[in-house]
Protein backbone atom coordinates (compact mmCIF):
# COMPACT_ATOMS: atom_id res chain seq x y z
CA UNK A 1 0.00 0.00 0.00
CA UNK A 2 3.07 2.13 0.88
CA UNK A 3 4.34 1.07 -2.30
CA UNK A 4 1.21 2.41 -4.30
CA UNK A 5 0.98 5.42 -2.14
CA UNK A 6 4.30 6.42 -2.92
CA UNK A 7 4.49 6.00 -6.78
CA UNK A 8 1.36 7.32 -7.03
CA UNK A 9 1.84 10.75 -5.32
CA UNK A 10 5.70 10.82 -6.42
CA UNK A 11 4.73 10.95 -10.01
CA UNK A 12 1.92 13.19 -10.01
CA UNK A 13 4.61 15.84 -8.20
CA UNK A 14 6.79 15.46 -10.91
CA UNK A 15 4.07 15.41 -13.03
CA UNK A 16 3.43 18.74 -11.67
CA UNK A 17 6.63 20.18 -11.46
CA UNK A 18 7.35 19.38 -14.97
CA UNK A 19 4.14 20.81 -15.61
CA UNK A 20 5.33 23.93 -14.23
CA UNK A 21 8.18 24.55 -15.81
CA UNK A 22 6.17 23.60 -19.73
CA UNK A 23 3.47 25.90 -18.98
CA UNK A 24 3.92 29.54 -20.33
CA UNK A 25 1.14 31.18 -18.66
CA UNK A 26 1.97 31.89 -14.95
CA UNK A 27 -1.44 30.63 -13.86
CA UNK A 28 -1.01 27.51 -15.23
CA UNK A 29 2.33 27.37 -12.98
CA UNK A 30 0.73 27.91 -10.34
CA UNK A 31 -2.44 25.34 -10.67
CA UNK A 32 0.41 22.67 -10.98
CA UNK A 33 2.49 24.33 -8.19
CA UNK A 34 -0.37 23.67 -5.87
CA UNK A 35 -0.58 20.06 -7.36
CA UNK A 36 3.50 19.67 -6.12
CA UNK A 37 2.55 20.74 -2.81
CA UNK A 38 -0.86 18.93 -1.88
CA UNK A 39 1.28 15.46 -3.11
CA UNK A 40 4.22 16.62 -1.18
CA UNK A 41 1.80 16.60 2.12
CA UNK A 42 0.65 13.44 0.90
CA UNK A 43 4.44 11.90 1.21
CA UNK A 44 5.28 13.79 4.35
CA UNK A 45 1.76 11.82 5.90
CA UNK A 46 3.95 8.81 4.24
CA UNK A 47 6.40 9.48 5.92
CA UNK A 48 4.94 9.79 9.63
CA UNK A 49 5.11 13.87 9.61
CA UNK A 50 1.53 14.48 10.18
CA UNK A 51 1.80 18.43 11.53
CA UNK A 52 4.02 18.76 8.57
CA UNK A 53 1.35 17.48 5.93
CA UNK A 54 -1.09 19.79 7.45
CA UNK A 55 0.85 22.44 7.72
CA UNK A 56 2.03 21.88 4.04
CA UNK A 57 -1.60 22.28 3.07
CA UNK A 58 -2.67 24.88 5.29
CA UNK A 59 0.37 26.99 4.66
CA UNK A 60 1.86 26.69 1.33
CA UNK A 61 -1.22 25.07 -0.50
CA UNK A 62 -3.25 27.37 1.26
CA UNK A 63 -1.69 30.98 2.30
CA UNK A 64 1.15 31.40 0.22
CA UNK A 65 -0.02 29.70 -3.77
CA UNK A 66 -3.06 31.91 -2.57
CA UNK A 67 -0.97 34.98 -2.69
CA UNK A 68 0.73 33.11 -5.67
CA UNK A 69 -2.29 33.35 -7.76
CA UNK A 70 -3.77 36.32 -6.02
CA UNK A 71 -0.83 38.27 -7.93
CA UNK A 72 -0.94 36.95 -10.88
CA UNK A 73 -4.66 37.86 -11.30
CA UNK A 74 -4.15 41.38 -10.11
CA UNK A 75 -0.75 42.20 -12.27
CA UNK A 76 -3.18 40.48 -15.27
CA UNK A 77 0.54 38.70 -16.11
CA UNK A 78 0.21 37.02 -19.75
CA UNK A 79 1.19 34.53 -21.46
CA UNK A 80 5.52 34.73 -21.44
CA UNK A 81 8.00 35.48 -24.04
CA UNK A 82 10.09 32.30 -24.24
CA UNK A 83 13.46 33.89 -24.66
CA UNK A 84 16.87 32.05 -25.03
CA UNK A 85 18.35 33.24 -22.23
CA UNK A 86 21.93 34.22 -21.20
CA UNK A 87 24.01 32.69 -22.62
CA UNK A 88 25.88 31.87 -19.11
CA UNK A 89 22.61 30.25 -18.44
CA UNK A 90 23.01 27.42 -21.03
CA UNK A 91 26.58 27.19 -21.24
CA UNK A 92 27.16 26.64 -17.34
CA UNK A 93 23.74 26.25 -16.11
CA UNK A 94 22.56 23.18 -17.58
CA UNK A 95 25.74 21.45 -17.21
CA UNK A 96 25.61 22.27 -13.80
CA UNK A 97 22.71 21.11 -12.64
CA UNK A 98 22.93 18.35 -14.60
CA UNK A 99 26.22 17.40 -12.72
CA UNK A 100 24.65 17.87 -9.04
CA UNK A 101 21.86 15.94 -10.11
CA UNK A 102 24.12 12.69 -10.95
CA UNK A 103 26.56 13.49 -8.10
CA UNK A 104 23.49 13.61 -5.27
CA UNK A 105 22.18 10.34 -7.14
CA UNK A 106 25.16 8.47 -7.47
CA UNK A 107 25.67 9.42 -3.11
CA UNK A 108 22.39 8.32 -2.41
CA UNK A 109 22.51 5.68 -4.20
CA UNK A 110 25.75 4.17 -2.68
CA UNK A 111 24.65 5.38 1.00
CA UNK A 112 24.93 2.37 3.47
CA UNK A 113 22.27 2.12 5.93
CA UNK A 114 19.32 4.36 4.95
CA UNK A 115 16.48 2.61 6.41
CA UNK A 116 13.00 1.59 4.54
CA UNK A 117 9.58 3.71 4.97
CA UNK A 118 6.68 1.38 6.04
CA UNK A 119 3.35 2.02 6.77
CA UNK A 120 3.31 0.75 10.19
CA UNK A 121 6.16 2.56 11.28
CA UNK A 122 3.93 4.87 13.37
CA UNK A 123 3.87 8.79 13.12
CA UNK A 124 5.23 11.68 15.30
CA UNK A 125 2.45 13.46 16.70
CA UNK A 126 2.09 16.93 17.16
CA UNK A 127 2.75 16.67 20.84
CA UNK A 128 5.84 15.32 20.39
CA UNK A 129 6.91 17.85 17.88
CA UNK A 130 5.45 21.06 20.23
CA UNK A 131 6.91 19.12 22.97
CA UNK A 132 10.91 19.74 21.72
CA UNK A 133 9.61 23.36 19.74
CA UNK A 134 8.21 24.75 22.77
CA UNK A 135 11.15 23.46 25.32
CA UNK A 136 14.24 23.67 23.93
CA UNK A 137 13.56 25.63 20.83
CA UNK A 138 11.38 28.60 22.17
CA UNK A 139 13.96 30.84 21.94
CA UNK A 140 14.55 30.48 17.93
CA UNK A 141 10.36 30.15 17.63
CA UNK A 142 9.99 33.77 19.58
CA UNK A 143 12.50 35.15 17.05
CA UNK A 144 10.91 33.82 13.79
CA UNK A 145 7.05 35.43 15.07
CA UNK A 146 9.39 39.03 14.82
CA UNK A 147 10.68 37.87 11.55
CA UNK A 148 7.28 37.37 10.43
CA UNK A 149 6.21 40.77 11.85
CA UNK A 150 9.05 42.51 10.13
CA UNK A 151 7.87 41.07 6.79
CA UNK A 152 4.42 42.12 7.19
CA UNK A 153 5.54 45.83 7.73
CA UNK A 154 8.56 45.47 4.97
CA UNK A 155 5.32 44.26 2.31
CA UNK A 156 3.14 46.76 3.70
CA UNK A 157 5.97 49.63 3.46
CA UNK A 158 6.95 48.35 -0.17
CA UNK A 159 3.82 48.37 -1.40
CA UNK A 160 2.95 51.73 -0.50
CA UNK A 161 6.80 53.22 -0.96
CA UNK A 162 5.70 52.84 -4.84
CA UNK A 163 2.32 53.79 -4.62
CA UNK A 164 3.67 57.43 -3.81
CA UNK A 165 6.74 57.01 -5.56
CA UNK A 166 5.71 56.25 -9.08
CA UNK A 167 2.15 57.14 -8.95
CA UNK A 168 2.63 60.05 -11.56
CA UNK A 169 4.29 57.64 -14.02
CA UNK A 170 1.64 54.72 -13.33
CA UNK A 171 -0.84 57.22 -13.76
CA UNK A 172 1.01 58.16 -16.89
CA UNK A 173 1.33 55.28 -18.18
CA UNK A 174 -2.07 54.41 -17.62
CA UNK A 175 -3.23 57.21 -19.32
CA UNK A 176 -1.39 56.56 -22.45
CA UNK A 177 -2.75 53.16 -23.05
CA UNK A 178 -5.77 54.78 -23.20
CA UNK B 1 -1.54 -8.37 -4.40
CA UNK B 2 -0.77 -9.07 -0.88
CA UNK B 3 2.66 -8.50 -1.14
CA UNK B 4 2.23 -5.43 -2.71
CA UNK B 5 0.21 -4.20 0.20
CA UNK B 6 3.00 -4.77 2.74
CA UNK B 7 6.19 -3.70 0.32
CA UNK B 8 8.07 -0.48 2.00
CA UNK B 9 9.77 1.85 0.10
CA UNK B 10 13.24 2.74 0.79
CA UNK B 11 14.15 5.92 2.07
CA UNK B 12 16.71 6.60 -1.54
CA UNK B 13 13.70 7.15 -3.16
CA UNK B 14 12.14 9.86 -1.21
CA UNK B 15 15.88 11.17 -1.50
CA UNK B 16 16.32 10.83 -5.25
CA UNK B 17 12.65 12.36 -5.17
CA UNK B 18 13.59 15.51 -3.61
CA UNK B 19 16.82 15.60 -5.58
CA UNK B 20 14.93 15.86 -8.59
CA UNK B 21 12.42 18.49 -7.50
CA UNK B 22 15.69 21.04 -6.50
CA UNK B 23 16.83 20.60 -10.09
CA UNK B 24 13.60 20.77 -11.84
CA UNK B 25 13.39 24.26 -9.63
CA UNK B 26 16.97 24.84 -10.68
CA UNK B 27 15.93 24.41 -13.94
CA UNK B 28 12.55 26.43 -13.61
CA UNK B 29 15.03 28.89 -12.41
CA UNK B 30 17.24 29.09 -15.38
CA UNK B 31 14.65 28.87 -18.20
CA UNK B 32 11.33 30.55 -17.34
CA UNK B 33 11.26 34.29 -18.41
CA UNK B 34 8.60 35.70 -16.09
CA UNK B 35 9.40 37.15 -13.07
CA UNK B 36 6.38 35.10 -10.82
CA UNK B 37 7.50 31.85 -12.22
CA UNK B 38 11.30 32.39 -11.50
CA UNK B 39 9.62 32.72 -7.94
CA UNK B 40 7.66 29.88 -7.84
CA UNK B 41 10.77 27.92 -8.80
CA UNK B 42 12.61 29.09 -6.01
CA UNK B 43 9.50 27.76 -4.00
CA UNK B 44 10.11 24.03 -5.28
CA UNK B 45 13.18 24.08 -4.43
CA UNK B 46 12.61 24.83 -1.09
CA UNK B 47 9.87 22.12 -1.38
CA UNK B 48 12.40 19.98 -2.24
CA UNK B 49 14.83 20.59 0.36
CA UNK B 50 11.89 20.32 2.66
CA UNK B 51 10.86 16.70 1.79
CA UNK B 52 14.72 15.42 2.57
CA UNK B 53 14.69 17.66 5.91
CA UNK B 54 11.34 14.85 6.58
CA UNK B 55 12.79 11.73 5.22
CA UNK B 56 16.02 12.30 7.59
CA UNK B 57 14.11 12.83 10.62
CA UNK B 58 12.17 9.51 10.00
CA UNK B 59 15.67 7.77 9.22
CA UNK B 60 16.93 8.88 12.36
CA UNK B 61 13.86 9.05 14.35
CA UNK B 62 14.92 12.69 15.08
CA UNK B 63 12.10 15.53 15.85
CA UNK B 64 13.98 18.26 15.02
CA UNK B 65 14.28 17.39 11.08
CA UNK B 66 10.74 18.02 11.44
CA UNK B 67 11.40 21.42 13.06
CA UNK B 68 13.90 22.44 10.77
CA UNK B 69 11.10 22.05 7.98
CA UNK B 70 8.40 24.09 10.36
CA UNK B 71 10.41 27.16 10.22
CA UNK B 72 11.61 26.57 6.81
CA UNK B 73 7.86 26.76 5.70
CA UNK B 74 7.81 29.77 7.93
CA UNK B 75 10.41 31.65 6.71
CA UNK B 76 9.10 30.68 3.04
CA UNK B 77 5.55 32.60 3.58
CA UNK B 78 7.50 36.16 5.35
CA UNK B 79 9.75 35.56 2.07
CA UNK B 80 7.11 34.60 -0.21
CA UNK B 81 4.48 38.04 0.94
CA UNK B 82 7.98 40.63 0.69
CA UNK B 83 9.15 39.04 -2.58
CA UNK B 84 5.57 39.21 -4.43
CA UNK B 85 5.18 42.74 -2.93
CA UNK B 86 8.52 43.87 -4.15
CA UNK B 87 7.36 42.13 -7.68
CA UNK B 88 4.53 44.55 -7.81
CA UNK B 89 6.46 47.25 -7.23
CA UNK B 90 8.52 46.84 -10.16
CA UNK B 91 5.62 45.82 -12.21
CA UNK B 92 4.00 49.15 -10.83
CA UNK B 93 7.67 51.09 -12.06
CA UNK B 94 8.22 48.95 -15.26
CA UNK B 95 4.68 47.56 -16.39
CA UNK B 96 6.33 44.34 -17.48
CA UNK B 97 7.19 41.04 -15.57
CA UNK B 98 9.99 39.22 -18.35
CA UNK B 99 12.97 39.35 -16.43
CA UNK B 100 15.09 40.02 -19.50
CA UNK B 101 13.46 44.14 -19.51
CA UNK B 102 14.27 44.58 -16.12
CA UNK B 103 17.81 44.61 -16.65
CA UNK B 104 18.57 47.44 -13.96
CA UNK B 105 18.80 48.63 -10.21
CA UNK B 106 17.45 52.11 -11.00
CA UNK B 107 14.54 53.16 -12.05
Amino acid sequence: MHLILFLVFAGLCLAGAINLLLQSHPINSALSLIVVMVSLAVLYLLLGAEFLAAAQVIVYGGAIMVLFTFVVMLLNAGREERTLGSRAARAIGFPAVVAILAVIATVILHAQGLGVARLSDGITSTEELSAVLFTKLLLPFEVTSVLILIAILGAVALARHSEGNADSQGSAERTGEK
Amino acid sequence: MSSLFTQEVPLSWYLLLSAILFSLGVVGFLIKRNLITVFMSIELMLNGVNLSFVTFAHQWHAVKGQIFVFFVMMVAAAEAAVGLAIIIAVFRARATLAVDRIDRMKL
